[in-house]
């Protein structure tokens, strides 16, 4: 009997006030079909500066005499040093063997094979990128190496720490980003149902006086709320299925240069978003009637 | 209000059968504790105005008073004193032998289920059918269905509204509309009923009909309030006078034919009376 007096309370409110209610809804299917854009966006943004990141490694060039044993040791020593995850090691020959594939007319001419053996030691983290090649160049052999046969550590420093700053500047912008979004959309919902509310102030004051107690006032505007909420977001949901089955799949499908990426599951981002706009506008007119409800 | 006895009840349903209504003993049947009791009330507002001064008086059971006063006397602070809507700044008021201060603001919503009020402005609910307004209140309370089906009909029949069930208040005139709202404040029979200026903003002949119709719910068994400053209306009625000057009680009398103890249709007849002489006096 209750839940069903409340439901057709807040039926009721939404018929007669047609306006405000559908003012409340298009801004949750506004905010959500940015949101619903944004998510995946800063997703690809993410995984892009990932992927930037993972490509961060550090090249050990051995002296061009360095017999198998000095690479055998080498490799063992690199292995040893802090936050190492990985050793990769590429043969002169087969280093000949890459670059002359990139650049056959200019190997053509080289007599002999200039390249030493090289190693690509991965970090266990982007981050620590610097720090390997630290702990590689400042060693007790000539020219601060670690080992007497290592000739030379890439020197891409620049390079390296250029990448991690805009990477992370990427990161956290994202970050800040979002976090602002959400911010604006949470005011923007509770604004606008405050004021669909404030319209409505009066008829708050009459049931207090009448002797309604706060919740039973409550509930059939919270009700409202997660409807009007949940069918934002729904039809946010159903634009934004068909933007995407009819923009991006034939666009990835077609375009093996953008496939590939990575993004939140569909029906994930149906399900934040459902909940965030059901959850966000319950609150705000939840939160929202207090001011009313003080008589 | 479990301070009121059932026979209340007993007697005030009886009275609201139409054929019942003129066997109220007569006389004045109070006793028991004041409905209504200020001691020392004192009311200033934030701004600074006197709201009330060291108000001092009590009103008993089935009394019908008036309480008269210039705007800003006082009246609806009164009023709004009593529904909980303000604290006062000193002194204690007691409705039916509670405490108001004692009630937490969690409990205020059951308290003033028994409390009629009825507006100037009506304060109807506009979304809604004249049925349903009235209905809300039972709601509230927690009635059910089939309670509800009952009572409003038999309320709305009272009070003249039958054949305007499903208007929407902005579809009825001022009188109805204050019938309206009266009806809301009666459908749950609370024990004291406050009007705030009810003939405020109706003609003088639709505000007899309205007296008429508090006059009947007080003869109920129902202690009204009424605040107004329709000096005439209130010598026509000759009831319990309590002036407010300056948030000071400045009379409190009962006029002329207090105690005399006449049926609606006698009242009504006397308030329309040129001169407000009832018949035969």
């Amino acid at each position: 009997m209750k839940l069903g007096f409340f439901l057709r309370e807040s039926l009721r409110a939404m018929r007669r006030n047609a306006a405000p209610s559908f003012a409340a809804l298009a801004t949750v299917l506004v905010t959500m079909l940015v949101l619903g854009v944004f998510i995946p966006a800063a997703e690809v943004t993410n995984n892009a500066a990932n992927s930037v990141r993972s490509r961060l490694i550090v090249d050990v060039y051995m002296q061009n005499d360095a017999t198998g044993a000095d690479d055998a040791r080498v490799k063992q020593e690199l292995l040893a040093t802090a936050h190492v995850r990985s050793v990769q090691f590429l043969s002169k020959q087969q280093a000949y063997a890459q670059q002359a594939k990139q650049d056959p007319q200019a190997y053509a001419l080289l007599a002999t094979n200039p390249l030493p053996d090289t190693f690509h030691v991965v970090p266990d983290n982007a981050a620590d990128v610097l720090g390997v090649d630290a702990a590689l160049t400042h060693g007790s052999g000539p020219g601060g190496m670690i080992d007497a046969s290592i000739h030379n550590v890439s020197n891409k420093n620049h390079d390296t720490k250029k990448a991690l700053e805009l990477t992370s500047a990427v990161k956290w912008g994202g970050l800040a980003f979002s976090i602002l979004l959400a911010l604006a959309s949470v005011l923007l919902i509770a604004n606008t149902i405050r004021l669909s509310l404030y319209a409505r102030r009066r008829e708050v004051e009459v049931m207090k006086l009448v002797g309604a107690t706060d919740w039973f006032i409550r509930w059939p505007f919270v009700i409202e709320g997660v409807v009007v909420g949940a069918a934002g977001a729904v039809l946010a949901i159903v634009l934004l299925g068909l933007a995407k089955l009819l923009l991006l799949d034939p666009l990835f499908s077609g375009w093996t240069l953008v496939g590939g990426v990575r993004t939140i599951e569909f029906p994930a981002l149906v399900a934040v978003l459902l909940g965030a706009g059901a959850a966000v506008s319950a609150l705000g007119s939840g939160l929202s009637l207090r001011r009313f409800l003080r008589v | 209000m479990a301070s009121y006895g059932s026979d209340t009840r007993a007697r005030r349903a009886e009275a609201l059968a139409p054929s019942a209504s003129l066997k109220r003993p007569s006389g004045r049947p109070r006793g028991g504790p004041s409905v209504i009791e200020f001691r020392g009330v004192s009311k200033r507002y934030e701004s600074g105005d006197v709201g009330l001064e060291q108000a001092t008086f009590s009103v008993d059971r089935e009394e019908f008073v008036f309480l008269v006063g210039a705007t800003g006397s006082g009246k609806s602070t009164v009023m709004r004193l009593l529904i909980k809507e303000l604290e006062p700044t000193q002194g204690t008021i007691r409705v039916a032998g509670h405490d108001l201060s004692e009630i937490r603001r969690r409990r205020v919503p059951f308290y003033r289920r028994n409390v009629g009020m009825v507006f100037q402005d009506f304060k109807l609910l506009p979304s809604r059918t004249v049925y349903d307004n009235v209905a809300y209140a039972l709601q509230v309370t927690g009635g059910t269905r089939k309670e509800i089906r009952q009572k409003v009909p038999d309320i709305l029949r009272l009070t003249g509204l039958s054949t305007k069930l499903h208007n929407y208040p902005d579809q009825l005139s001022g009188g109805e509309q204050q019938r309206v709202s009266i009806a809301r404040a009666f459908v749950n029979h609370p024990p004291l009923l406050l009007a705030d200026e009810p003939t405020g903003n109706l003609d003088p002949e639709t505000s007899i009909d309205i007296m008429r119709l508090l006059y009947r719910i007080n003869r109920t068994g129902t202690t009204v309030l009424v605040a107004t400053h329709d000096q005439a209306m209130v010598d026509k009625m000759r009831r319990r006078v309590l002036e407010l000057s300056h948030g000071r009680v400045v009379r409190d009398e009962a006029t002329g034919l207090y105690a005399r103890d006449e049926s609606t249709r006698e009242f009504a007849q006397r308030m329309r009376a040129p001169g407000g002489r009832p018949p035969g006096v």
